[in-house]
């Protein structure tokens, strides 16, 4: 049992003991260290000014990420490299993003800027995810309100095509560093009026949860974090389920896919996208880079968000999703796992082990879209998932699920029953629409009205059925069929 | 390789920013970057939880037992005044007996962290009596809650040449507010000094404003109070009045306690206790030929203004002096309503009213076209004011316009976007295509530039020449992001012909640059440019008049030269001239000062000559819509700007970027939601959406107009660039607007900001659709 944690900060080894666990990165940085060249914006991880570099091992190799250092609990940088903008270069050098951003003039206010350098210092580093190639889609979580992006845009482009610094680490010599901080002992830290547990195995992590059902259980922390940075919580006892590696696996059968419930978005993307286009191009719309950086499916599952993104496309692939309950393990239905608004089926102490996926036979079948006021690093009005095959012209399998339209991510089952084996027309799809005002009645928010969702909702079913009967028609403004000319 | 014919970052050079390097390195100070004075204590505002509210009981017993807490103050502690306010007195710093909107500070907490105080902030048991609460435009009218009664510019007779005009149509657009979202809350932090005196630094584009609330506040002089800004992290007039609060709350519990205090808003609390662009309501009568031309337009302004005046007055004015953007209206009536209401005190934002003018008279435009069959680029063509010398310039305000260039820049850009090609392509793309449907537009801006009240143009600089040639400056200028202090700077190496690294730039000071105006209005290198040009000037002909003493010569033989002077015959290096002069007992320090001339503005009688000149720029926008969802996407734009001369382009272009980008926000995507008990939904970037990166149109082809040129003397006849730009957006708006028309025969009407479902209204409308 080890009681400090142990991370890098900037090339320097540092133990933390007795520190409040509840404490994020940014506070430790900003207050305690008195580092303050990583800005607070938000202080809700949607800005990316306090956005930091952190380097963890990911199957044994050094992968550099972009954190957003006010939603990082410091437990969950136990065994990771952080660099901050203090750190980005040597005194009197500047590491190509600095030097970029200068030359083409990136900054006005400047206190966005040292976000911006950082995000773009991680897709300089190993491991870089592949939105490292799309600057709009790596600068997705750092806002500027000055500049209008352009010059920050090009300056991403134009330092991952620079060469490495000669003064950063190379991968063999990082590895082992942070094989140094590494172990499987579990971690036990005290400090603040807070106990924090982050076991390093299942096995304990299990054991755990069972004994103190009170515990929080923190997976990445995208929205913990801003329970205790907004809400103001003040939980007494948590549990870190990061170092688990066992959760992080996601195995690839011919006929399923299994992703453990700690893998996070950027590690599972790729599989998933693969698996299913449309989720792939899902998965690039939820957050941001930072954010899929820290977050994990299991997370956005167990915690039971209305609109969280991943439940209806999941639900309309037909996944299941396990628990274990100390040594006792179950599996159900996703679509069962939603009970009512912030209800969940998992009893206290149960822990959300895996989410198990049939492999879809064509990757292109399910289409699922997004609808939101911003096309990135936005929350959803409504999100529509269908999962529908079509024989000889007639429906013969429709999944469909919807988040933002209930209190829970939920099937529209009137609506699948109405098209279910009838010819896939036009007409067959107005027939159904009066189910769909059936299968749900949503309500206003701050995101859309009640009217707007039910309208919507219609004609996202509609433009799946455009897609099949005009397979060439320009039907998206975003992603893979983009309508742009 | 250096040119010994130039200073190196003269005037008209592209130099970065000059605190470039330290943002990319963390090393620029920000308010809550100060290392804090030791003893310095946190504060967090007790926020109202009712927008209009008698307070019967306020137990604030768990908030002084909380941990680390201090001291809990309340109207009652306050040393001096309540006042925070900009203008009339009306905005008390903490409530007193009545709380006028939700988010409304009450009372304040003063902990050992910034944390600390924020958990103990929400410990309070307040009783309310709720009271009438007016929350809309709707309800002001109706209940006649005014700032002041209405106000109105006429030109002409409207009303006969509406009755007379061949064709007629109304209308009514709704245009929402805007979050300034600067990346860097509203922060500052009090240092006492002995006796009464008082530092404070603050984030604040108006640091005399702050010097005079905090001496209010304080019950002390003016000169015991000195305010420091050295950089503030966005401020686009979010920090023009809003700091007041939060430095007034600090000084007070500083002399209070004795210890230093800082506060910074977390964002959440900024939304609530900050104002925000006025959302307005336009309607509009207009009578037109059957070419498009206007003949004759009434044109009602209903702003909401919140619960105190702080600006909205000016704001407003300058919403009925954009009413007519570039287009010369015959008969014009233009009336203002500014609706009291119990929501945020909304205030400065960039464009001060005038964005929301100049948006009512381009959907007056694109209406008009709609009708007509025209195309909206050929109307808004005919209704431009004639360049000078012609007969149509005279504006409703009854100022002449004489130096309108926008149909020059107008063509220029319409030939270099391929405004027909694209127009006809868009036709045939949107007769082809049933799902995603393509518009285009292109709006001119023409933005009036001066404060209206006359007496804020003008401006303070003081410049030391040191013995090693070495120039610090100063002026009341305050640097926000917008490039000021690196143009300002500039105009000063170029009028001693120093190198630009010898120019040390220093943060506004209340004790050095005294009485200045907000850096507002766009007019930071105009007033301070001139000021600190000034003081260079008298500097220099006190060192003309020794050089020409010293050498024999006249006046008339000495030249400034490239990093040295040319007396006669001799050339000396500045440096050394410098050294010589002060041995001679030569004073090396002056201050410099600047009124704008030629500006006069009766507000009253909606007459005058408020603007010294116009900003002019235009902009081509192409959009493409889902006409099922709604949703949309910038897809390019090209834009021409006047900046007169540029003094920076590399600044002049971000300044234009930036500008579109957050225009295009504000009529787009940035969304303002209230609820029906007046609580503010949308209170974080989480909810509140800027436009990130991906929303930058693809293709972005921004060019400075080459042939600009201020007609009047400005500095170096460049010409200001901080708001003109914003408006540019208008033209994202209006190209959704021309995708939405493409759906359907009818006009769609679409208000903003276009968020998907706006624009899916828009679309039922143009077909005529019920929407359930």
């Amino acid at each position: 049992m080890r009681d400090a944690i142990r991370l890098l900060l900037n090339g320097r080894a540092v133990e933390l003991r007795g520190v409040d666990p509840r404490m994020t990165l940014l506070d430790w940085l900003r207050v305690r260290r008195r580092m303050t060249g990583t800005k607070e914006g938000c202080n809700e991880g949607d800005c990316g000014a306090c956005t930091v570099s952190v380097t963890r091992l990911e199957n044994g190799r050094p992968a550099r990420r972009a954190l957003n250092a006010c939603i990082q609990l410091l437990p969950m940088l136990d065994g990771c490299a952080v660099t901050t903008v203090e750190g980005a270069a040597p005194a009197g050098r500047l590491h190509p993003a600095q030097e970029a951003i200068v030359r083409l003039h990136g900054s006005q206010c400047g206190f966005c800027t040292p976000g911006f350098v950082m995000s773009i210092h991680a897709a300089c580093g190993p491991g870089a995810p592949p939105e490292a190639d799309s600057p709009p889609d790596l600068l997705a979580g750092n806002l500027c309100r000055c500049t209008g992006y352009g010059p920050l845009l090009e300056a991403a482009r134009q330092a991952r095509a620079a060469p490495r610094p000669d003064w950063e680490p190379d991968d063999e010599a990082m590895a082992a560093m942070l094989r140094g901080l590494d172990d499987d002992e579990d971690l036990r830290l005290e400090g603040g009026g807070c106990v924090a547990h982050a076991p390093a195995s299942l096995e304990s992590l299990c054991a755990l949860a069972a004994e103190r059902p009170g515990a929080l259980l923190v997976a990445g922390a995208t929205d913990v974090g801003l329970w205790l940075t907004k809400r103001l919580d003040e939980p007494a006892e948590l549990i870190f389920m990061h170092r688990v590696k066992e959760l992080r696996h996601i195995t690839e059968k011919d006929d399923e896919i299994t992703i453990g419930a700690g893998a996070r978005y950027v590690d599972a993307r790729p599989v998933l996208a693969r698996a299913a286009a449309d989720l792939g191009e899902l998965i690039r719309r939820i957050g941001s880079v930072q954010v899929r950086n820290a977050g994990t499916i299991g997370g956005n599952i167990a915690n039971g968000s209305p609109i969280g993104d991943m439940a209806p496309a999941l639900i309309a692939l037909g996944a299941r999703v396990e628990l274990r309950l100390g040594a006792r393990g179950r599996s159900l239905p996703l679509e069962d796992f939603f009970i009512d608004y912030g209800r969940q089926d998992r009893a206290p102490g149960e822990v959300l082990t895996a989410i198990r996926l049939p492999r879809p036979a064509d990757p292109a079948r399910l289409r699922c879209w997004k609808i939101s006021k911003r096309f990135d690093q936005d929350i959803t009005a409504v999100l529509g998932a269908f999962d529908i095959a079509v024989e000889d012209g007639v429906v013969r399998h429709a999944r469909i699920a919807f988040g933002g339209m209930a209190a829970t991510p939920r099937r529209a089952r009137a609506t699948e029953q109405a098209l279910l084996g009838r010819p896939w027309t036009e007409e067959t799809v107005e027939d159904a629409l009066p189910a769909l005002a059936r299968d749900f009645a949503p309500i206003d928010d701050m995101r859309a009205s009640a009217a707007y969702r039910l309208r919507v909702a219609g004609a996202l079913l509609r433009k799946r059925l455009i897609e099949d009967m005009a397979p060439g028609a320009p039907t998206r403004l975003a992603g893979t069929r983009e309508g742009a000319a | 390789m250096t040119d010994p014919e130039r200073i190196k970052g003269g005037v008209a050079t592209p130099v970065p920013h000059d605190s470039a390097v330290r943002h990319v390195r963390g090393e620029a100070v920000y308010v809550d970057d100060i290392p804090e004075p030791p003893g310095c204590l946190h504060a967090a505002f007790g926020l109202s939880e009712r927008a209009h509210a008698r307070i019967l009981e306020l137990d604030l017993s768990e908030v002084r037992e909380a941990p680390g807490v201090v001291a809990v103050l309340t109207a009652r502690d306050l040393p001096g005044a309540n006042d925070v306010s900009a203008s009339a007195h009306d905005e008390p710093l903490l409530a007193e007996d009545e709380v006028l909107f939700h988010g409304q500070p009450i009372f304040a907490v003063i902990a050992e962290s910034h944390l600390a105080a924020r958990r103990a902030a929400r410990k309070a048991r307040i009783r309310y009596q709720d009271l009438p609460a007016i929350l809309t435009i709707d309800q002001a009218l109706a209940a006649g809650s005014l700032l002041e009664p209405m106000r109105e510019m006429v030109k002409g007779d409207p009303e006969a040449a509406l009755a007379a005009a061949p064709r007629r149509l109304r209308g009514r657009v709704e245009l929402g507010g805007q979050e300034h979202f600067y990346l860097e809350g509203q922060a500052a932090l009090s240092v006492p000094g002995e006796g009464d005196e008082m530092t404070v630094h603050a984030s604040s584009q108006h640091p005399t404003e702050i010097q005079h609330k905090v001496a209010e506040t304080l019950g002390v002089p003016f000169n015991a109070v000195t305010v420091i800004v050295r950089r503030m992290g966005g401020g686009f007039g979010g920090k023009e009045s809003q700091g007041n609060a939060p430095a007034c709350l600090t000084a007070a519990a500083a002399r209070l306690l004795g210890r230093p205090v800082k506060m910074r808003y977390d964002r959440d609390d900024d939304f609530l206790v900050t104002g925000k662009r006025h959302d307005f309501r336009i309607d509009y009568e207009v009578g037109f030929d059957d070419q498009g031309r206007i003949l004759a337009v009434v044109i009602d302004q209903a702003a909401r203004c919140g619960w105190a005046t702080d600006l909205s007055l000016p704001v407003c004015d300058r919403a009925m002096l954009h009413a007519d953007n570039a287009y010369h209206l015959p008969h014009a009536r233009i009336r203002s309503w500014r609706c009291r209401t119990n929501t945020v005190s909304n205030t400065a934002f960039r464009g001060f009213g005038g964005p929301q003018g100049m948006a009512g008279i381009e959907r007056v435009m694109d209406h008009v076209a709609h009708a007509l069959g025209l195309d909206p680029l050929e109307v808004r063509r005919r209704n431009f004011y004639d360049p000078p010398g012609g007969a149509r310039t005279l504006t409703p305000y009854h100022m002449t316009v004489e130096d309108c260039v926008i149909a020059e820049i107008v063509d220029e850009l319409a030939e270099s976007c391929a405004y027909a090609r694209r127009r006809a392509e868009i036709a045939e793309w949107n007769a082809r295509n049933q799902v995603i449907k393509r518009g285009l537009a292109l709006t001119p801006v023409k933005f009036g530039i001066s404060f209206t009240l006359t007496h804020l143009n003008q401006a303070a600089a003081l410049v030391h020449v040191y013995t090693d040639g070495s120039v610090h400056l100063n002026h009341g200028g305050t640097e926000m992001g917008q490039g000021l202090f690196v143009k300002v700077a500039q105009v000063a190496a170029e009028a001693f012909q120093i190198d630009l690294d010898r120019v040390r730039i220093t943060a506004t000071d209340t004790g050095k640059a005294a009485n200045t105006s907000a850096t507002a209005a766009s007019s930071g290198s105009d007033l301070n440019g001139m000021a600190v040009r000034d003081a260079c000037e008298k500097i220099k002909r006190r060192l003309t008049a020794f050089a020409a003493e010293r050498f024999q010569t006249s006046a008339d033989q000495v030249r400034f030269l490239p990093g040295r002077v040319r007396v006669g015959e001799e050339e000396i290096a500045f440096p050394d001239l410098v050294r010589m002069a002060w041995e001679a007992r030569v004073p090396l320090s002056a201050t410099g000062f600047y009124a704008t001339p030629r500006i006069s503005w009766d507000r009253a009688a909606g007459r005058g000559r408020p603007f010294y000149y116009f900003a002019y720029g235009a902009a081509a926008t192409e959009a493409a819509i889902d006409a099922l969802t709604g949703q949309w996407r910038i897809e390019r734009v090209d834009i021409l700007h006047d900046v007169g001369r540029s003094l920076n382009p590399a600044i002049d272009l971000g300044q234009i970027e930036g500008g579109f980008v957050q225009g295009m926000g504000w009529l787009t995507m940035e969304e303002l939601v209230w609820d029906e008990a007046g609580r503010l939904r949308t209170h974080a970037p989480s909810t509140y959406k800027i436009p990130a990166a991906g929303d930058r149109p693809r293709h972005m082809n921004i060019r400075i107009w080459e042939r600009g040129e201020n007609r009047e003397p400005t500095i170096h006849r460049s010409k200001a660039v901080g708001e003109p730009p914003l408006m540019l957006g208008i033209s994202a708006w209006l190209a959704l607007s021309d995708a939405a028309a493409s759906c359907g025969p009818a006009y769609p009407a679409l208000d903003a900001p276009a968020t998907p479902e706006r624009v899916l209204r828009a679309i039922a409308r143009a077909r005529g659709e019920r929407w359930p």
